[in-house]
Parts: C-alpha cells; structure tokens; sequence
C-alpha cells in the first residue's frame, strides 16, 4: 500500500482547485481582525494532551490576542462530549479533531460542520480531504504493536497479530479500548476484516490489560508494567524512543492500521472567525512538522520531511481505514468488543 | 437585620407590631427549596426508566436490568466487594478504636489526626497513587519487592495486583474505614467505663473484658460502621474506573457511565440507577434499627475518670497496627504522588530522573488547569455557603418543631444519602437538560449535585450543634417579641458558630473532591480538578496527575488546619 503518487496529487490540486467553493477561505487580516475581536478559539482534539499544548502554544506565539482553550480526550469521548452538548443546545466547540473519521461523517449528515478548506489542504491528496470541503485529514498515525526492550530480546519479539495469541504472553499484553479511542476502533475494524472476530476472541484469553485510550499502552510497556502492547499510536511510541525509553515498534506482518485523523469547523461555531484562523494554522507546514517532529506523527502534507528514524509509509505494509465502511457497524463493533473483553 | 441587644430593649409590644414574622414564607420557600432540589431528579428518573425513545411506557430497560448478564454482573460485583469492603473495615477499625479509646497508647492526638488524613482524601486520588504503587509489574512496592527475591516481573508473581477486584476493595478500604473508626471510637468514648472496670475488678484479663464487655457495648457501632462503609464503596466511581475497569471488571456506577457513551442509553442507565435506591434505603433503615436499640449500652456522657488500660509490650504491634494501615493510606500514597509529580519516567529510579518539567507543564503550558481550578472553588465556595444556609434553616425550623411537617424536612435534608452521587447525577441531567430549565453546560447543574449530595453531612453537623443549644435562650428573645427567624439569626446562629464553620468547609471538602456525579455533568466549560485528572488518566499521563493531586492535597489540608484553628480558638 502506498500513499498518492505525485502525480495523482497534482491533479487533485487541479480538481479541487476548481470543485471546491469559493468562500473566503484564507487568513486575511480582516479575518484575523474578525478573529481578535471574537478573542478567543475552542478546540476539542483528541491528540495526546502534550501534543495539543505544544500545538496551543505555536498558536499563541503566532496570534498573542486570541485565547485557545483546549480540550482534550479520547475520539470516542469528544464525540460523545460534543453530541451531548449539541443535543442540549450547548454551542461550545469551534474546531474539532478525532481519530475517528467516521466521526465526520455523521456531523456532516447532521449539518453540523461548516465547509472550509485551509489553502494548504488544497494540495492534499483526494483520500485525505471530503471532497465538500468540510474535513480534512490533520494528523495521521499508525496503530502499531509494541515491546519493551529490557523485557524481551528482539528474537523473541512478536512479528505480527497472530504471535500474540502465544500462551508466552498470556498476562503480558495490553490493549486500548475502541469503546473510548477512535485509533482503536478504526484499528479494530481493520483488523476484524483482516484476521475475523474469532482472532479477538482467542486475544482475550491472553489477560490482556485494558486501558482506553490509544495513547496510554505506549505509556504502559514504557514503564515496564506490560512488555507488549497489542494496539497503541505510533506517534507515541516515536515519543518514548526520543525520551530514551526502552521501547521498540512492531509493524504486523499482517498489516498495520493506518489511522487518518481528521479535522473540521462546526457550523455553529461560537467563534467563527477565530475557528478559521485556528483551521488554517493547523494545517501550516510549520505545525504539520511540529506533529512529526514533536509529536511522532504522519503528516499528508507534501511539504513535510521525516526525521530520520522513522520508518517511511512506503516501506510498511498498512491497512487503510474506511470510515465510510465502518460508520453503520461502530455500535455492533464496541458492543461485540465489550461482550469479548468487557468495558 | 438588627442586633439583638435593640431586641432585647425594645419592649415586647412595640417589636412585635412593627416586624413582620418571615418564618412562615420562608419555612416554605426552604421545604420547596429542598423538595426540588431532591425530589425532582427522582422523579425523572423513574419517569425516564419507564419510557421508551418515543416517549411511551415501556417495562424493557428493566426486562434487560433483569436478563441481561453485561447488567447482573457489575450488580453481583458491586455488592460483594461492598460487603469485603465493610468487613475489612470492621476488622480494622474495631481494634484501632479500642487502642485510641480505652488504652495509654502513645500519640492517640497524631494518630486521630492521620485517620482525619485518610478521611479526607478523594478515594480516586488514593487509587491513583496505588496504581503506580501496586502495578504489577512496574508498581514501585512490586519493584522492590522483585528487587528484594532477585524475582523477574512478569515471570514470578507480583506482590500485589492492584488492578483486580481484591485491589480495589483494599484501596476503598483504606479510605472507608475512618468512617467505622470515627463511630466506633466515638461510641466507646461515651460508654461509660464502670462495667468494664467491675470486670477487671472481678480478675478479668483486660483482654477479656474487651471480649465480654466492651465488644458487645460497641457492637451497634461497628454495624452501623459497617453499613456506612458498604454504602461508601457502592457508591463509589473512581476507584473501580482505575483499578477494576483495566481487569475488565465493572461495578455498577462504571456500568452506568458507559451507558452514557454515544449514543447515551438513557432510559436503561436510569434503570440501572435505582435499584441502588432500595438497597441504600434499606441499609440505612437497617442502620436506624440497630443504633436505636441501644438501651443497653448505657451512654450518659457522664462517666468519670477513666482507668486506661496499660498496653506494656503490646505498644508495639498495636502501633504496627496503625502503621500498617496508615502507611498504606498516608505515608506511601502521598509519597509516590510527590515523587511522582517531580521525575521524568515514574518507574524508574530517582538518580538522572529528577525534572520540573510536570510542575512547569501543569501551571504554565496545561491550558485546563486555571479553568478546573476556578471552577472547582467556583462549585466549592458556592455549594458550601448555599449548603450551611439551607441546612442551619431546615435544621433550625425541624429541631425546634416549627413548623408543620418538619418531619418531612428534616427526612428530605437526609434523604440524598440514599442517593449515590452518579444516580443523582443521572437524574440531574435528565432534569435540566430539557426547558424550563436548561442548565446543563453550565455551572448550576454540578452546583446542584453538589448542594444535594451534601445536604446529609451538613444536616448532620449542624443538627448535632443545635442540639447542644438549650432553647431557653430562644425563648427569651421570643418573649421579648423576636420572630422566630431572628432569634436564629441573631441568639442561635453566634452560639453554633464553630459547628456553622464546621459545616461550611465539611461541604467545601466534600465538593472539590467531587467526582462521581461531575464525570457526567460536566462540559468543557465546567471541568472540575477531578474529571481533569480522570481525563489525564485516561492517557496515563501519570506526572501531571500527581502534580493535580499534590495541589487538590494540599488545599484539602490547608481547609482542615482552618477547621482546627476554629475548634480550638474558641472553648464551647
């Protein structure tokens, strides 16, 4: 599996650049103007908490007059956050961020979500933008397993899904829930088209620890409290190589899951011109290589450069999402998962 | 509002002409207060739980509370860990009362003001810090003890597995059981002490005087503390959210929680919510019976001069005893927050791990923390003093027989008991999520829970004040023409001040710790400490939960010294 050629690329630029509305979609100064005197910006994302502070504080240093407030959760729990408050009449959030695509979906069905495409989304591949303009792919990552080093030579590390259903590892694992991440749930459906339910079924023999978020397992095999860890973000893993911890990535033989995480403005946004200033920053190549550097994660910009380290796309074997395959199953898929492993 | 002595001056006749008595309306105005403040959120709730989506009346979320396993199970589970909850507190704290009570113990005033420790200390905090204490694996007491046998995580057995359901009964215990202590010990301190001494008199060991005597004159404080604490620990959230949630294990408040993922399963969580009613009725019913048949146990608060028992040798595992427990509640959860809040990787040893890093994050980077933290003095302060107002009134009005119905008064300021924090809150948010009153997404909502479920404990405080104040001085100002509302203003309110105070910060503490009702209240805009720190767990970003934890401590304890200062200032 790869990622859009150039070329392809170049004419989705083209496309869009003639598909898409045309609203005033740029950072001009009035809106920014517009922006300063709404004075403040509401995000709700669900990036890890550190991530979402650094990007904050970018945001700061770039427009000192406009305050953001940044809440941040679990996809599953922005979502519900969000539908509660929007079914209680409450207009809190200005942007939104969730590793849950399927989330987009379901807003853009309501009508909640405002169409607004940042200039620098116009270059982004087709398969990382709703072709309305009312999201687009923010961050990407991978929902990889992982092991600790100190407890696991690397001949005896798993090489991919079907390795962990090992009784050696029996007490050993731990897994996020996709009843609270998005990351999980996109990778769960992945992987029950991949290897089928029963393979779920067999993992919960294990004694797998659960935890709920994507980002806590790489926190967990970091500290040595579990040696391997069955689903977690890549970016968080990166995050724990570069602060030496004794960690190492896995990518499945089978495949890994290749989590978009989308973005988008709500149309009811209580700050509707701080919101587009917001949208736009975030999609800068400033902050898109802030989330690769910083953050561990995959950027579809085509501005971005990779440290080195890190594993190119190309060379792994990745299971693309498919939210719009995923969105009528998500019930079933967190009822059948809390059936086999429990809340 | 004139000062009394004006009152007193003014002849009879002339005070009487001129006020207008208030007590009425306002007696009424507290009773609809009170009503609605506990009866509305029921009455949604039991509405909800018997309708379906679209509005008609339907018995199947109760058919499915019934047949479904996914709801029998965290039943089952919520009521046997309750039950190892109260035993293990029994057990505990019937012997730590008798040495604080009956024997020369050394440093009983430090050891009552470490139980007062563990008796305000959120039980989520304590689950917190007894995750990075008893992980299995990379626990720091685990790591030690792996250290200590030359074990291998993973390969041999963990010392303790704080992620089960034994761990999250031991970690509810640790903070359950001062509760049990308290009316234990205070029981025993008003028991007189005469047959205990006839029966050292007639050769008894002291032992067995304990056995025969002491323990049968206190055994309807230990049930009651037993029914106290099982009614703490069902009602309880955060710890089972830590501790048992991770082992695949719900309770029921955990159960009713993840009803309200999208979409929110309304009707079946109000389901789920009341059955703890009866349950809660029952115990406390239970409670009642046997605390009201104490004619036996001849309490008269008149005892004379107390003979304590000499402990010798015995000092010692006594005061192990208290260390134990102690240690386990104080001194290594407090610790391992404060160690935790300071390095890089928790896990790891101090040497090259030592940063400022989570501290810096925390105050100046972490954009909740300013807004959770004003928030949750906002709900405190407001909670507190709205609380100790309703309460001295209703107090007043129900002791004095004012008013008709103070029964009922008096039974609706107790009657949140019966409520766990997160039944209350489910009813709150079907009570105010829809119009008149739409106060969900603001502040009001959570004050509310907070009012509510502290109604009982300041009722309680400020009851057992009233009670000292012998109503002569009352009547007095009444005979002198004062309307009954300001002889409680101006005669009875000075006199209970400390117990007004008392019950001002007892609410205080009990609402910024707050976390079961406000993890479904709360919005973005109305975060508290507590659901901030549960959000932070939710990623085990261990460092900054410990920097929150650290400072929610020592606000809590700062609040307690102000408690003290007060108490003592003043001799009553």
């Amino acid at each position: 599996m790869r990622l859009i050629p150039l070329n392809a690329l170049c004419t989705f630029w083209w496309v869009a650049a003639i598909a898409l509305p045309v609203a005033a979609q740029e950072t001009t100064p009035e809106l920014v103007a517009a922006a300063v005197k709404e004075g403040r910006v509401v995000w709700y994302s669900a990036v890890d908490v550190k991530v979402a502070e650094a990007v904050a504080k970018t945001f700061r240093a770039s427009y000192p007059k406009i305050q953001i407030d940044v809440e941040r959760a679990g996809s599953e729990r922005v979502f519900q956050r969000i539908n509660q408050e929007y079914q209680s009449g409450i207009k809190n959030v200005d942007v939104v961020n969730s590793s849950d695509a399927s989330h987009f979906l379901f807003w853009k069905q309501q009508k909640w979500l405002a169409p607004h495409t940042p200039p620098d989304v116009k270059r982004f591949g087709a398969r990382y933008k709703d072709p309305e303009g009312y999201f687009a792919t923010w961050r990407a990552t991978l929902n990889v397993i992982a092991y600790n080093t100190n407890l696991v030579s690397p001949k005896d590390a798993p090489t991919g899904y079907l390795d962990l259903l090992d009784p050696k590892w029996k007490g050993k694992l731990v897994k996020s829930h996709p009843g609270y991440s998005g990351t999980s749930l996109t990778g769960t459906y992945a992987l029950t088209k991949a290897l089928g339910w029963e393979y779920f079924e067999k993992l919960s023999k294990q004694a797998v620890q659960q935890l709920q978020s994507t980002t806590a397992p790489p926190k967990s095999i970091a500290s040595g409290e579990r040696v391997v860890m069955v689903d977690g973000n890549e970016y968080n893993m990166f995050m724990e190589i570069d602060a030496k911890s004794p960690v190492k990535i896995v990518y499945a033989k089978e495949g890994t899951p290749f989590v978009t995480s989308p973005g988008a403005i709500f149309a009811a946004a209580p700050h509707p011109n701080a919101a587009r200033v917001l949208q736009n920053f975030l999609f800068t190549v400033k902050v898109q290589q802030l989330l690769v550097n910083e953050g561990g994660l995959r950027s579809v910009h085509p501005d971005v450069n990779y440290p080195p380290g890190r594993t190119p796309l190309a060379e792994i074997k990745l299971l693309p999402d498919d939210p719009e395959g995923m969105l009528p199953l998500i019930a079933d898929i967190k009822k059948r998962y809390t059936a086999i492993f429990g809340n | 509002m004139r000062p009394a002595a004006d009152a007193i001056e003014g002849t009879p006749e002339r005070s009487s002409a001129r006020s207008i008595d208030w007590t009425a309306p306002f007696s009424i105005v507290m009773a609809l207060l009170l009503a609605s403040l506990v009866l509305l959120p029921m009455f949604w709730l039991a509405l909800t739980s018997l309708r379906d989506d679209s509005g008609r009346f339907t018995l199947e979320h109760y058919r499915q509370l019934v047949v479904d396993p996914a709801f029998l199970k965290p039943l089952a589970n919520t009521l046997w860990t309750s039950c190892a909850v109260g035993a293990l507190c029994v057990i505990a704290a019937a012997p730590m009362s008798w040495l604080v009570s009956r024997t020369d113990l050394p440093g009983k005033r430090l050891l009552r003001v470490l139980i007062l420790a563990s008796f305000v200390t959120p039980p989520f905090l304590g689950a917190f810090a007894w995750v990075l204490l008893g992980g299995p694996n990379a626990g720091l007491l685990n790591q030690w003890y792996y250290g200590l046998f030359g074990l291998k995580p993973f390969e041999a057995a963990p010392l303790l597995n704080i992620f089960s359901a034994s761990g999250m009964v031991f970690v509810i215990f640790l903070y359950t059981f001062p509760y049990v202590f308290t009316f234990v010990a205070n029981s025993l301190d008003l028991i007189p002490s005469e047959l205990e001494e006839a029966s050292a008199i007639l050769g008894a060991s002291p032992f067995r005087t304990a056995l025969h005597i002491t323990l049968p004159l206190g055994l309807p404080a230990l049930l009651a503390g037993f029914l106290v604490a099982f009614l703490q620990s069902m009602t309880l959230f955060g710890p089972p959210a830590i501790l048992a949630m991770p082992a695949g294990i719900d309770v029921i408040t955990t159960k009713i929680w993840s009803l309200f993922q999208f979409p929110p399963r309304l009707g079946l969580a109000a389901a789920a919510s009341l059955p703890l009613l009866p349950i809660t009725v029952a115990l406390l019913r239970a409670q009642t019976l046997i605390l009201g048949r104490r004619g036996y146990a001849v309490i008269s608060g008149k005892s004379g001069g107390r003979q304590l028992i000499r402990l010798g040798a015995w000092k010692v595992p006594a005061l192990a005893l208290f260390a134990l427990v102690l240690g386990c509640s104080i001194a290594l959860p407090y610790g391992v927050l404060l160690r935790t809040s300071f390095v890089k990787n928790w896990s790891r040893p101090l040497a090259d791990n030592l940063t400022l890093e989570h501290w810096r994050f925390v105050f100046l980077e972490f954009s909740q923390t300013k807004l959770a933290l004003q928030n949750t003095f906002v709900l405190g302060i407001a909670a507190a003093t709205a609380g100790t107002i309703l309460v001295t009134a209703v107090g007043y009005l129900s002791l004095r027989k004012i008013v008709w119905g103070h029964r009922s008064l008096a039974f609706l300021a107790n009657a949140p008991v019966a409520i766990p924090g997160i039944v209350l809150a489910v009813g709150l948010f079907l009570s105010y999520t829809r119009p008149p009153l739409v106060l969900y997404g603001t502040l009001w909502i959570i004050f509310f829970a907070y009012l509510t479920k502290e109604l009982p404990v300041g009722y309680q405080q400020i009851s057992a004040s009233l009670k000292a104040v012998h109503p002569e001085l009352e009547d007095a100002s009444r005979i002198f023409g004062a309307t009954r509302l300001r002889a409680l203003f101006d005669i009875t309110a000075p006199l209970i001040r400390n117990g007004v105070i008392a019950t001002w910060i007892f609410i205080f503490i009990g609402s910024i710790r707050e976390l079961s009702a406000t993890i479904l209240l709360f919005t973005a805009r109305t975060k508290t400490i507590s659901v901030t720190m549960f959000d932070l767990r939710e990623s085990n970003d261990w460092g900054p939960i410990a920097v929150l934890s650290t400072t929610m401590l020592l606000i809590t304890f700062g609040m307690v010294a102000v408690i003290y200062r007060f108490t003592d200032r003043r001799p009553t």
